[in-house]
C-alpha cells in the first residue's frame, strides 16, 4: 500500500527524514513510533504530496508520489498534525465543504453526499452535533471531526497522524474500536504516534523513527515474541524453586522468573512437584523496552544526527 | 472547486461588512451634501461630486470615485492577501490539497473569489448610490456635469488628450463631461463600463496579494503589503522625477474610467488601463503559480 525507497527531505543542512524505506502492506495497522521531532510529520506531509522529497521515491496504493498524487488521494482519508476547519461554520457545513472540494467529479448525488457526511458524523460519535460552529468545540470534538473528515469519502488507505491526540479515555477507546473494525473491513491503517500503549494496542505492524531514521520496521507479533521466560506466582516459592533445579533466574518474594520454554510443561511439572501455582505468564518484551533499546537520546531535537550505524534491522 | 471557494466567501461575516461599509461611504457623503447643499466647487474634491446636486443619477459615478482610491483597495487585498495564508494559518490548506484540490485549481478557485468580492463590491456600490442619489439628492434638475476636477484632469489626459471640458449646459438632462449631452439609456452604459473597468482595475491589486498570499502564512502580511505596493504607486505617479516608469505603475490609469463619461468616449487611457492590469495579472499570478505549485506546505 505504501512503499518508499530511501526517502530523505532536508531542510538546508538539516535532514528531517533520512533514507527511510518504509514498507507498509494492504490490511496493516501500521504504527510509525517516534519521539517528537523525529521527522513522523513531514514522512507523512510526504506520502500525501505536501512535502516534495529531496530523494528517493514514494509509491501510495501503487502509483508514483507526488506526480500521481491527484489518482492517489481520493482513495485516502488523512490527519494531519492537528485538525483543522472553519471555525466560523458548524461541524457539518465544513465537513460538507471539504467534500465538495475534492477532485471535479463530484461522488454521488446531492443526498448521497449528504448522507456521507451524515454517516462520517456517526462513526466518530459526533451524530448528534448541532448547528454551533466549531470555534465552540472542544478538543476531543475538534479531533473527532478531523477524522471524519478523514472518513466522508470512505478511503481504502487511512493516515492517520497522531489521532488521538487531545482524546479523553473513552474517545482514546472509541477511536481504537472504529479504526479495528474499519480494519477488519478491508482498509488499511497507517498512524503515527509517540504513545507507545496506544500503538501496541492498535497496531499490528510498527516502525520506529528516529532522528529521521526508520530503525526498526517489524511486526508487532514478531517483535513480541516469547522470551522463553516464563513468570511465576506462588505461594511456596521455595519448593518452586527446589522443583525447578537452576532454572529460576530470578526471585522477588513470591514472583519467579523462570527460563523455561513452554508454559504448559512447566505448569504440569510445578503441579507434579506439589507447588500451587497461582499465577503464570509467558513473558514478552513490551514494546516500550523495544523502541528505547533501538532509538536514541535524540527525542524533540529536530533533525539531530543519528548514530551512523543506525540501520534497519 | 469555485463553488466551494464562492460558498466561503459568502460565508464569511467579513465579506458583507466590507461591502457594507463601502456602501456607507457615499451614504453618509450624499447626507452631508443633501442637509449642507454644500457640493466641492467644479475641480475641487473627489471626481463628479460638484455635479451631484444638480442630477442625483450621476451620484454611482461620484460614489464609485468616493471607493476607488482606499477602500475598494483595502478590501480586495484583504480578501486576496487571506487566500492563500489564510488557508495556510487555519490549517485548512492541507486539508483542501489532501482531498486533492489541484494547487492550480486553488489559485484559479481562489482568483475567482476575488474577481467576484469585487464585482459585488462595485455592483453594490453603484446600486446602492444610485437609490441614494436619485432619493437623497432628488433627480435631474436640468443641469449639466461640470468641468472635470482640475486635480484629476491632468494626469488623465496628459498631452491635451482632446476631451475638452465645459461649463454648464442648462437645458440638457444630463451632459457628459465633454459638455454633450448623454440619454439616460447612454449613462447607464457608461456606468456599466466604469464597472468593469474599475473591477478589472482592482485585477492587479488582486494578483500582487495572491502572490504575497503564496509567499507568507500570514493574511495581513499578504495584504499590508500590496497596499504597500499600491501606496508607494501612487506616490510615484504624482511624482514628475519618476515620470519614466509612470506608465508601468499599477495605479497609473486607475481613474481612467473618468474618460467613460466624455462624449464621445476617450478610449486611449482605459486601452491603456486594461493592458496595464493584464500585465500585472499575468507576471503576479504566474510568479504565484510557480511559487505555490512547487512549495513545501509545513503548515
Amino acid at each position: 500500500m505504501i512503499t518508499t525507497q530511501d526517502l530523505t527531505k532536508r531542510y538546508g543542512k538539516v535532514e528531517a527524514v533520512r533514507e527511510v524505506s518504509l514498507d507498509v502492506r494492504e490490511g496493516d495497522r501500521y504504527g510509525l513510533l517516534g519521539p517528537n521531532g523525529s521527522g513522523k510529520s513531514t514522512l507523512v506531509r510526504m506520502l500525501l504530496g505536501l512535502v516534495y522529497a529531496t530523494s528517493g521515491s514514494i509509491s501510495v496504493l501503487g502509483e508514483a508520489v507526488p506526480r500521481h498524487v491527484g489518482r492517489v488521494l481520493p482513495q485516502i482519508g488523512a490527519l494531519i498534525e492537528e485538525p483543522a476547519a472553519y471555525p466560523h461554520l458548524s461541524g457539518r457545513a465544513n465537513l460538507r465543504l471539504l467534500d465538495a472540494a475534492g477532485p471535479s467529479t463530484p461522488h454521488g448525488s446531492r443526498r448521497t453526499r449528504r448522507r456521507r457526511v451524515d454517516d462520517a458524523l456517526e462513526q466518530v460519535g459526533l451524530a448528534g452535533i448541532d448547528r454551533r460552529p466549531v470555534r465552540a468545540y472542544s478538543l476531543g470534538m475538534r479531533q473527532r471531526l478531523g477524522l471524519a473528515a478523514a472518513l466522508v469519502r470512505r478511503p481504502r488507505l487511512l493516515i492517520l497522524d497522531e489521532p488521538t491526540n487531545g482524546l479523553d479515555p473513552r474517545g482514546i477507546r472509541d477511536i481504537r474500536d472504529l479504526l479495528i473494525s474499519l480494519n477488519a473491513s478491508g482498509v488499511t491503517v497507517f498512524l503515527s504516534s509517540h504513545l507507545l500503549p496506544e500503538v501496541s494496542a492498535l497496531c499490528t505492524r510498527v516502525g520506529v523513527l528516529d532522528s529521521g531514521a526508520l530503525v526498526l520496521q517489524e511486526q508487532l507479533a514478531s517483535l513480541q515474541a516469547p522470551t522463553g521466560r516464563v513468570l511465576v506466582s506462588t505461594d511456596d516459592p521455595e519448593r518452586a524453586v527446589a522443583a525447578l533445579d537452576g532454572l529460576v533466574e530470578h526471585r522477588d518474594g513470591a514472583d519467579l522468573v523462570v527460563r523455561f520454554p513452554d508454559a504448559a510443561a512447566l505448569n504440569a511439572r510445578l503441579v507434579a512437584a506439589g507447588v500451587p501455582v497461582r499465577s503464570l505468564l509467558v513473558q514478552r518484551r513490551s514494546l516500550e523496552e523495544i523502541v528505547l533499546n533501538v532509538t536514541g537520546s535524540g527525542s524533540d531535537q529536530f533533525g539531530a544526527p543519528a548514530t551512523p550505524d543506525a540501520s534497519t534491522p | 472547486m469555485i463553488a466551494v471557494e464562492l460558498l466561503k466567501l459568502s460565508r464569511r461575516a467579513r465579506t458583507w461588512f466590507s461591502v457594507a461599509l463601502m456602501c456607507a461611504l457615499p451614504l453618509v457623503v450624499a447626507i452631508f451634501i443633501a442637509v449642507t447643499h454644500l457640493a466641492p466647487p467644479p475641480g475641487q474634491g473627489s471626481a463628479f461630486l460638484s455635479a451631484v446636486l444638480d442630477d442625483g443619477q450621476l451620484y454611482p459615478a461620484a460614489a464609485l470615485a468616493l471607493v476607488l482610491p482606499v477602500f475598494l483597495p483595502v478590501a480586495v487585498a484583504v480578501v486576496a492577501g487571506d487566500s492563500i495564508a489564510g488557508e495556510a494559518s487555519a490549517g485548512t490548506l492541507r486539508y483542501l490539497l489532501a482531498r486533492p484540490v489541484g494547487r492550480t485549481r486553488l489559485l484559479v478557485a481562489k482568483l475567482v473569489a476575488v474577481i467576484t468580492f469585487t464585482l459585488i463590491a462595485v455592483i453594490a456600490v453603484t446600486v446602492t448610490s444610485y437609490a441614494t442619489g436619485v432619493l437623497i439628492l432628488g433627480p435631474s434638475r436640468a443641469a449639466a456635469v461640470g468641468a472635470p476636477p482640475g486635480g484629476l484632469s491632468g494626469s488623465i489626459t496628459p498631452g491635451g488628450g482632446g476631451a475638452p471640458t465645459a461649463g454648464l449646459q442648462p437645458g440638457a438632462a444630463i451632459t457628459s463631461l465633454s459638455g454633450t449631452p448623454l440619454t439616460t439609456l447612454h449613462l447607464a452604459e457608461r456606468v456599466l463600463g466604469a464597472m468593469s473597468f474599475i473591477t478589472v482595475s482592482m485585477l492587479g491589486v488582486a494578483a500582487i496579494a495572491i502572490f504575497l498570499s503564496t509567499l507568507t502564512d500570514s493574511a495581513l502580511g499578504a495584504a499590508l503589503g500590496a497596499l504597500a505596493t499600491l501606496v508607494g504607486s501612487e506616490i510615484l505617479v504624482t511624482l514628475n522625477a519618476a515620470s519614466t516608469v509612470q506608465p508601468y505603475l499599477p495605479t497609473r490609469y486607475w481613474l481612467a474610467w473618468i474618460d467613460f463619461f466624455r462624449q464621445p468616449i476617450f478610449w486611449r487611457n482605459i486601452e491603456r488601463g486594461f493592458g496595464i492590469q493584464a500585465v500585472y495579472v499575468l507576471v503576479f499570478l504566474g510568479a504565484a503559480w510557480a511559487n505555490f505549485a512547487t512549495r513545501d506546505i509545513t503548515t
